[in-house]
């Protein structure tokens, strides 16, 4: 039962994110690999890149980005390659075209828009004049106070 | 039978929250000081009702009665104590359930402890209060039922997810809970301010300890998830911009927003409505996190539960709430006038700036983890939006929100002057602009994130230091040091929540800029160097935990040719849910940790081994926990104490009702 269980972890373990074969011998070039690979999701996992996840596809993916570093590709083409084969969906940050211009500027008009509400706001508060008499509740209980 | 017992209690705890609800906001508009009274003893009835609910479901789970369908489905009798008891929430429904306790003890708190409230206040707090509670409880009877029985019950339970069986994970949702549903409170409060129509220096201190409270039960949950993410996923990874992660993120900075705009409605009468509508939306985030959790409309790491029915629920609820407060809103903030008038440089506008940035970067979270479901749904595109974007859309807010801590926290209220705030801060801006030059002269590589994390933690810090200092008068060095002594606690929190984050901050960019990485096959007995570290493989075997096995590793850390520790990285795999985890061997430093993972045999021999120098990794929680303890020192000020007494000889019994 023991060594049934045994050969079932073996079986059932995960294959490692970046295996030690897989590591390229020009530390320029596996260093590009690494910084790519982090900008590369997973397909088949919930929200982890290339680089971390376990996954057997994962380490398709990250053999095949090495090929074609090793090939001469530069890093644009070595991504567009893949994203040619597994879509857009395996790049962890959205390209900045077409629509997703609106998520990419969404921080910087976001910001001056609040910003600028702000200033006006504060500009409000800085014109205003402070309210100089007691309202009638406050003189009435200023009055409670006196007395007492 | 106990079972039936807790069913019966939680269905009596709905009706009981059904009557807080009507009678007491009915009493409030109606000025009926009987009915409105009725909200106390009705807020303690619950909280009991639904804590014996939980009990009897904690009780069930201890003793592993298989013939409840949640104890089969998420429990195993071989299971250690600690993780029969954490699997009560370590589910959907367990998880609710909790989420409805959680409500009901900050409903039945705000009772024992709000009697300085004006009892109209005070019954429309409850009332709303209740009304939140009793949404929850119709989804938990209708959608999720923790007490429904097996037909047969079975010889023995399926196990909790094994990577839920952590220590440091036990006790990350409760602490979720606590914060998500501690800006329940905050929203009551502003709901009432608004049914009141009144919104006062009064209101802005009885909301703040609730939101401080919220905050600071976010803050240790949110690091105690980090943590374990750390320790647990086998790469040392802190922080993933994972959906689910996000949900917990985006009301922490809301919240954050919200204790500082307090802060102004509190002192100075003004930010009324901003405060109020923050309040809403910090919860409304709440309620969105919850709807992203279980409704399965994100994928993530932390997806259990995914239900459509249920997502639809959790929607509508969110949809209801968010809607009508918004409503309620549009038509009563004009009610609110600002009566503080400030200068533009000035706290107060500091505190505009701070709630600025704290509410844009959270928006920004916001788009960037619902633009994948936008783009899926309008566009027909499928793509990720993943940690490369927050990184760069995100961290910008941050390093601005940094460099104005410390001038904001130093100017006046009302009118400040930044030339005089500037002086003492000086010697800060030197010293950390001379560090981070340090920094970046001892660094190897050329990246710039390392050097400016110490600039910009230093400085946080230093100000932080420099603004407690300046506290303390202008007299000789041992009149300033007694007076150090009996600072305000306030002060004293502001200093250590400051701190904290500082303290994150450099830790983050540290961690990020000068990790270090080796990656190998390792035959036993090899040794390798990293760092300053040497690492020696030793051993390889296997082991029987008591619900799962483990192939175990050890491995000698040396220093300078001088062994200073062993740690054993460990691979389980838990047999009943057929899943494997990895237990990473850490030594923990002061200034880095040495974090060691053992993977799979080769076929040639040797052992995949991976080992990291990760520095400062201790200084992100050490920061948050900062964090948390500032807020804790703040909210055992006097001064709320104080005021507290105050409020309530104001308030004359059997005077006349509010309306």
């Amino acid at each position: 039962m023991k060594r049934l269980i045994l050969i079932l972890t073996l079986l059932a373990a995960p294959v490692w994110a970046v295996q030690p074969d897989e590591v390229l011998d020009d530390p320029a070039l596996e260093e590009r690999a690494r910084d790519l690979s982090t900008g590369l999701r997973c397909p088949v996992c919930q929200n982890e890149s290339i680089d971390e996840s376990n996954a057997g596809i994962s380490r398709d993916l990250r053999i095949l980005l090495r090929e074609r570093l090793v090939a001469g590709d530069s890093d644009e083409e070595a991504v567009q390659f893949l994203v040619n084969r597994y879509g857009e969906y395996i790049l962890l940050s959205p390209t900045k075209s077409g629509a997703n211009l609106v998520l990419w500027l969404a921080a910087p008009v976001l910001l001056l828009v609040a910003a600028g509400v702000g200033y006006a706001s504060v500009r409000a508060r800085s014109k205003a004049k402070a309210p100089e008499t007691l309202t009638d509740a406050e003189k009435a209980r200023l009055e409670e106070i006196m007395r007492s | 039978m106990i079972t039936e017992l807790g069913h019966f209690a939680l269905i009596l705890a709905a009706l009981v929250a059904v009557v807080q609800t009507v009678v007491p906001l009915v009493g409030a508009h109606k000025g009926w000081r009987s009915w409105m009274a009725l909200a106390d003893p009705a807020a303690t009835v619950q909280l009991i009702l639904v804590g014996f609910s939980f009990a009897a479901l904690t009780y069930a789970f201890v003793v592993s009665d298989f013939s409840l369908r949640l104890v089969f489905l998420n429990s195993h009798s071989d299971k250690p104590m600690l993780y029969k008891i954490s699997g009560v929430w370590g589910n959907h429904e367990g998880s609710m359930l909790l989420w409805v306790l959680t409500l009901a003890l900050f409903g039945a708190c705000a009772s024992w402890f709000g009697s300085n409230l004006p009892a109209s206040l005070r019954a429309r707090v409850l009332g709303v209060q209740a009304l939140v509670s009793v949404a929850f409880y119709a989804f938990i009877l209708l959608t999720s039922n923790p007490f429904l029985r097996m037909e047969v019950a079975p010889f023995d339970g399926q196990d909790l997810n094994p990577l839920l069986q952590d220590p440091g994970l036990a006790f990350h949702p409760p602490f979720l809970y606590l914060g998500y549903v501690g800006l329940s409170m905050t929203f009551s409060f502003a709901i009432a301010a608004l049914l009141e129509g009144k919104v006062d220096a009064a209101w802005g201190r009885w909301v703040r300890p609730w939101t401080l409270a919220a905050w600071l039960f976010l803050t240790v949950g949110i690091a105690l998830g980090s943590w374990w993410a750390y320790y647990e996923l086998g790469w040392g990874g802190f922080w993933f911009w994972d959906p689910v992660e996000n949900a917990s993120f985006m009301p922490w900075l809301l919240a954050a927003a919200l204790l500082h705009s307090a802060i102004v409605v509190e002192k100075r009468e003004a930010l009324k409505s901003w405060t109020i509508l923050l309040a809403i939306l910090a919860f409304g985030f709440s309620l969105l996190g919850t709807f992203i959790v279980r409704s399965g409309v994100l994928t993530s790491v932390h997806a259990f539960a995914n239900d459509p029915e249920r997502g639809v629920f959790i929607l509508v609820i969110f949809g209801g709430f968010v809607g009508a407060a918004l409503t309620l809103f549009a038509v009563r903030a004009s009610a609110m006038e600002a009566k503080g008038v400030f200068s533009m440089v000035s706290r107060e506008s500091a505190l505009v700036a701070n709630n600025v940035l704290l509410a844009v970067s959270a928006f920004v979270v916001f788009i960037g983890t619902l633009w994948p479901v936008f783009a899926e749904m309008a566009l027909g595109r499928v793509l990720s939006v993943g940690a490369p974007f927050f990184n760069a859309a995100f961290s910008p807010f941050f390093v601005v929100l940094a460099l104005i801590l410390p001038v904001g926290a130093m100017l006046a209220w009302k009118r400040g002057n930044l030339r005089r705030a500037m002086t003492p801060l000086w010697p800060v801006v030197v010293l950390a602009v001379a560090l981070g030059g340090l920094a970046f002269a001892m660094q190897t590589g050329r990246s710039a994130l390392g050097p400016v994390g110490v600039i910009l933690g230093v400085w946080v810090v230093g100000g932080a230091a420099m603004d407690l200092w300046q506290r303390t008068g202008r007299k000789g060095l041992s009149d300033r040091l007694g007076r150090l002594t009996r600072l305000p606690r306030a002060d004293w929190g502001k200093f250590i929540a400051h701190s904290g984050l500082g303290v994150t901050i450099f830790a983050v960019a540290g961690l990020m800029a000068w990790e270090a990485e080796d990656i190998r096959v390792a035959d036993i007995g090899d040794r390798w160097q990293i760092g300053i570290h040497e690492i020696e493989l030793r051993d390889v075997r296997q082991e029987q935990g008591p619900n799962y096995i483990t192939t175990k590793a050890d491995m000698a850390i040396f220093r300078n040719g001088r062994e200073v520790g062993v740690v054993h990285p460990e691979k389980r795999f838990y047999p009943v849910a057929e899943m494997p985890t990895t237990e990473a061997g850490i030594r923990n430093g002061v200034l880095r940790d040495v974090y060691l993972v053992v993977g799979d045999p080769q076929t040639n021999g040797g052992w995949a081994v991976r080992s990291y120098i990760k520095p400062f990794a201790n200084w992100i929680w050490g920061g948050s926990i900062l964090m948390a303890i500032g807020g804790l020192v703040s909210l055992s000020d006097r001064r709320l104490r104080v005021a507290a007494g105050a409020a309530k000889r104001r308030t004359p019994a059997g005077g006349v009702p509010a309306e």
